[in-house]
């Protein structure tokens, strides 16, 4: 794979790399889906993270990449047989950052009997697919809009469901796939699927900078980087390197947290305010503002993390109204103000 | 020489130029989008292009119609079943590492192609999990997207937006071949590539040249940067200077321009008027300005260079008050684009025997029996069978069947007549109509037109879109009042209807109107010709077999409308207090009614 351009060199932006910082710190948030003009670097961003993400821990051999320290007893890999007991070994591996590229088939996004196998040994077996590779990782769908409705409709059950299941070519498998969506397109071509779009915590708009200062550090770093991609990771590599100890230390961090009765009154209000359904929307509010006070290094989630990650947590979920032209982002503006004091 | 003659000359020497750029380049800024009939000219542009490329670098023609397992790869399976393995094939991308692409009738990509070749424009790589295959190739490629779409007609914009270089040789004659660059001096540029060194100064003119001129994606300065580090190349310079600054705008920039910077020098016209002026001659005069103040003069090439570039008519689009309403037309464009791309597209297989009216997947059955054969021929190892056993057994429960995207794309025109009276009551109420529709469409991805006839002529008011918001701009303070063209209504709902067909979309026409014609199709008062006219004109409507529903809106109904509706083979529904919610409901379970048709009586 070629070299990823550097996450800490990403100029601006600020919403998307904060929301993928979050989704890195608190897989709970539930994927992030980046949306918005050509060219504004979104692809890089999600390229970027994956080589920053720090390595995870998983039994050495599962083709599912479980937990050693979690219960794995749904794993059909044989982890579960192992039992508590003898304990399993494990390995550290990079964070799973899967692709779904367009025009893949169905049988690479859930999994399928294994064609060499079964034609060399005439054995029937499980070949894992995609979601077995993203479980415990991310799975990186870029021009989301585009991917075909049938591909789209295996996703969505497992990414609410958090388990895959497969029946097929007489395989009857059923194996965990947990993981974080990050989906990335261009609303000009075409919008997403409600249900689909449902299943992103965060949802981030991106804008082409109209600074000009700002557009020259994009072209100019950007250009560096195509001319010479080992040598620009190298000078950017202690920056990640920081970027990565602040993940880390933020995950650590994050289980003392508090969560104030006042910020949870505020994150309430601001949903009903908008009138968003159910309590998805207050949830990842919450969860988002808490991963981003760990990344602040903060003991308490205040009003400033509320406010920065609710357009996120919130702009997606709204009701749409036909009859009322005012943009998602907008009217979560709007409400803000209201809600908080100045 | 004429003037044309001059412009045509300028273009062409252009468009070697950017042959040569590209030939120099041919990786390094995504390719060139050629808009061009399918002309002698565009052969001749070809085949100087190829001569100039490496001999060595692979030149693949993509069709647009490529299935991914071509495309991207996948299981080749002639091979896999001879080898008892699965061997994987080569999509056509792959090939094309290292060369080029030539897509032709690039206007014709579908939305998703053109976004799997930019995902490997983006990536350089082309990642592959289809058929049980898992792999990452890598791949550096350039294209050459060959449009020769007609008015609005464009490749998909994801694709342009990757292509630094857009070049027009439409109405371009032949021209005799001058100035083309030998083999050896592109490949003694492409040598010199790597050490081309680009100032500070000029990567800022080039960022503040693009923003000014409203191009937003960051691409296109990038781009813009590799195009001048190649015409420095094979100018045989060691540094972009402003001669490579004045050729990216005229290649890259005057093509994509949206507007012109604000504060523009009363100057500039005259330049634009005298065509034959190249921008060179201006930047001599300011080479010499080594003054590290900014990078006004050379932003200020680079800005003559695009004026002078861009042809005059458009130019008096892109005054600066233009800039939204370019925009928006673009998103409009994209809108069209994406309607071609759903026709009946294969979108998956399923387990399923074939039928009348389905398609047996050879590959996909193929590769259900494979895994088996082992196993079957052992069982079969018994039995005799006439004329021996075949080589692949293949069973029933083997048998997969294509799936194709049923549903083509519905648009709904409304054609409101905004005569007299009760124009404005009935406008109001087509509006809330569309706009039901359009919330509704959200979900189910339909357009909605909308034309009105008054006076002596009709106006497409809301061509097909899909977008509330730009429905809600172009509907706001429609006018009312006058006579009743109905004729000119029902011609241009059914010329639109037309487009739209031909686009591989279903139209619905939904009338709203009386039915009482007072203006004949030539303008002219009088009722008797006027009527005349207009049942004419609905049958136009019957012949080509359009889906119409007439809403009568008069009063009581007077039988007009109901014979209008017969002529035009239309549903008819009198509704004299027609409300929004009344009308977009009667459309909505007309389509309804007709899908049910077509489900029964089509496969």
């Amino acid at each position: 794979m070629p070299a990823a351009f550097p996450f800490s060199a990403i100029v601006a932006q600020e919403e998307m790399k904060r929301a993928l910082l979050i989704a890195a710190v608190d897989q709970s948030v539930g994927g992030v889906l980046v949306f918005g003009d050509r060219g504004t670097g979104k692809s890089t961003a999600v390229r970027a993270l994956a080589s920053l993400l720090p390595k995870m821990q998983v039994i050495a051999g599962c083709a599912y990449g479980c937990d050693p320290s979690a219960d794995h007893a749904r794993c059909v890999d044989g982890c579960s047989s192992r039992g508590p007991k003898r304990r399993a070994k494990s390995r550290s591996v990079p964070v799973p950052v899967v692709d779904l590229p367009l025009g893949v088939t169905e049988d690479r996004v859930v999994g399928a009997l294994d064609l060499e196998r079964a034609l060399a040994h005439g054995v029937k077996a499980f070949e894992p697919g995609l979601l077995a590779r993203a479980h415990r990782g991310f799975l990186y769908i870029d021009e989301v809009n585009l991917l075909e409705d049938h591909i789209v409709d295996l996703l969505l059950d497992v990414a609410a469901s958090g388990e895959n299941v497969v029946e097929r070519e007489g395989l009857s498998i059923r194996h965990p796939a947990k993981f974080v969506l990050v989906g990335t397109g261009n609303p000009e071509e075409g919008e997403l699927r409600p249900q689909l779009l449902d299943r992103f915590g965060l949802s981030v708009e991106v804008k082409t900078p109209g600074d000009v200062a700002i557009r020259i550090e994009v072209v100019r770093r950007r250009d560096a980087f195509d001319r010479d991609p080992e040598g620009f990771c190298q000078k950017w590599r202690a920056e990640d390197g920081r970027v990565r100890k602040r993940i880390l230390a933020a995950r650590e961090r994050m289980g003392s947290v508090t969560v104030p009765d006042a910020a949870l009154e505020r994150a309430a209000e601001l949903c009903m305010r908008l009138g968003v359904d159910g309590l998805r929307g207050e949830l990842t509010l919450i969860r988002a503002a808490r991963a981003l006070a760990s990344l602040d290094g903060d003991d308490t989630v205040t009003d400033a993390q509320l406010r920065l990650v609710a357009p996120s947590a919130l702009r997606h979920r709204l009701r749409r109204n036909p009859l009322d032209e005012t943009g998602s982002s907008l009217r979560v503006e709007r409400a803000m103000s209201e809600v908080f004091p100045a | 020489v004429t003037d044309d003659g001059t412009i045509e000359q300028r273009r062409w020497s252009d468009a070697m130029l950017a042959a040569a750029l590209f030939a120099v380049d041919p990786t390094g800024f995504g390719g060139i989008a050629l808009r061009c009939g399918a002309d002698p000219i565009r052969m001749q542009w070809l085949a100087l292009l190829t001569r100039m490329l490496p001999a060595s670098a692979p030149l693949r023609r993509l069709p647009t119609n490529i299935p991914d397992s071509r495309l991207l790869g996948g299981l080749d399976l002639a091979a896999t079943l001879r080898a008892g393995r699965s061997v994987a094939e080569l999509g056509m991308l792959r090939e094309a590492n290292g060369g080029v692409l030539v897509v032709a009738m690039a206007e014709r990509l579908t939305q998703g192609t053109a976004a799997r070749l930019a995902t490997v424009l983006d990536n350089a790589e082309v990642v592959v999990e289809r058929d049980g295959i898992t792999a990452r190739h890598p791949t550096a490629l350039g294209v050459i997207a060959l449009d020769e779409g007609i008015d609005e007609e464009r490749p998909p914009e994801a694709l342009l937006d990757r292509l630094a270089i857009h070049l027009s040789l439409r109405g371009t004659r032949s021209i005799e071949e001058s100035g083309v660059e030998r083999a050896s001096d592109i490949a003694a540029a492409r040598a010199r590539l790597s050490r081309i060194a680009v100032d500070e100064e000029m990567v800022e003119a080039l960022c503040e040249a693009s923003l000014a001129l409203g191009v937003d994606s960051l691409r296109v300065p990038l781009h813009a940067l590799h195009v001048a580090r190649a015409s420095a190349a094979l100018s045989g310079r060691d540094a972009v200077n402003e001669e490579d600054a004045s050729v990216v705008a005229r290649l890259v920039f005057a093509p994509r321009a949206r507007r012109l910077p604000v504060e523009e020098p009363p100057t500039a016209d005259d330049e634009v008027g005298g065509d034959a002026q190249r921008p060179e001659s201006s930047s001599n005069e300011e080479s010499e300005e080594g003054k590290p103040d900014k990078a006004e003069p050379l932003g200020d090439i680079i800005l003559a260079a695009v004026q002078a570039a861009v042809p005059p008519e458009v130019l008096a689009s892109l005054k600066p008050s233009a800039a939204t309403r370019a925009r928006s037309s673009s998103s409009g464009r994209v809108g069209v684009a994406l309607a071609s791309s759903r026709r009946g597209r294969p979108i998956g297989t399923r387990r399923g025997t074939p039928q009348a009216g389905t398609r047996l997947h050879v590959l996909d059955t193929l590769r259900a029996a494979a895994p088996w054969q082992a196993i079957r021929h052992r069982e079969r190892r018994g039995v005799a069978i006439e004329g021996g056993s075949p080589r692949i057994e293949v069973r029933r429960e083997d048998f997969h069947i294509l799936r194709f995207k049923q549903r083509t794309e519905s648009a709904t025109i409304f054609v409101v007549d905004a005569s007299g009276s009760s124009a404005l009551n009935r406008l109001a109420e087509a509006k809330g109509a569309v706009e039901h529709l359009l919330a509704d469409c959200y979900v189910r991805r339909d357009r909605v037109a909308l034309i009105s006839f008054r006076g002596a002529r009709a106006e497409l008011l809301l061509p097909p879109t899909r977008s509330l918001v730009r429905a809600k701009r172009g509907l706001a303070g429609l006018p009312g009042g006058g006579g009743t063209p109905l004729a000119a209504g029902i011609e241009a709902a059914h010329g639109l209807a037309n487009a739209l067909q031909r686009r591989g979309q279903t139209p619905t026409l939904v009338f709203l109107t009386d039915g009482r014609a007072n203006v004949a199709r030539d303008g002219t008062q009088g009722r008797s010709r006027a009527e005349d006219d207009s049942v004419a004109s609905a049958r136009l409507i019957r012949r080509a077999r359009m889906n119409a529903l007439l809403i009568d809106t008069s009063p009581r109904g007077q039988g007009f409308a109901q014979g209008l509706a017969d002529e035009m083979g239309a549903s008819y529904l009198a509704l004299p207090y027609a409300d929004a919610t009344a009308v977009s409901k009667a459309v909505r379970a007309s389509a309804t009614a007709r899908q049910l048709d077509c489900a029964s009586g089509g496969s």
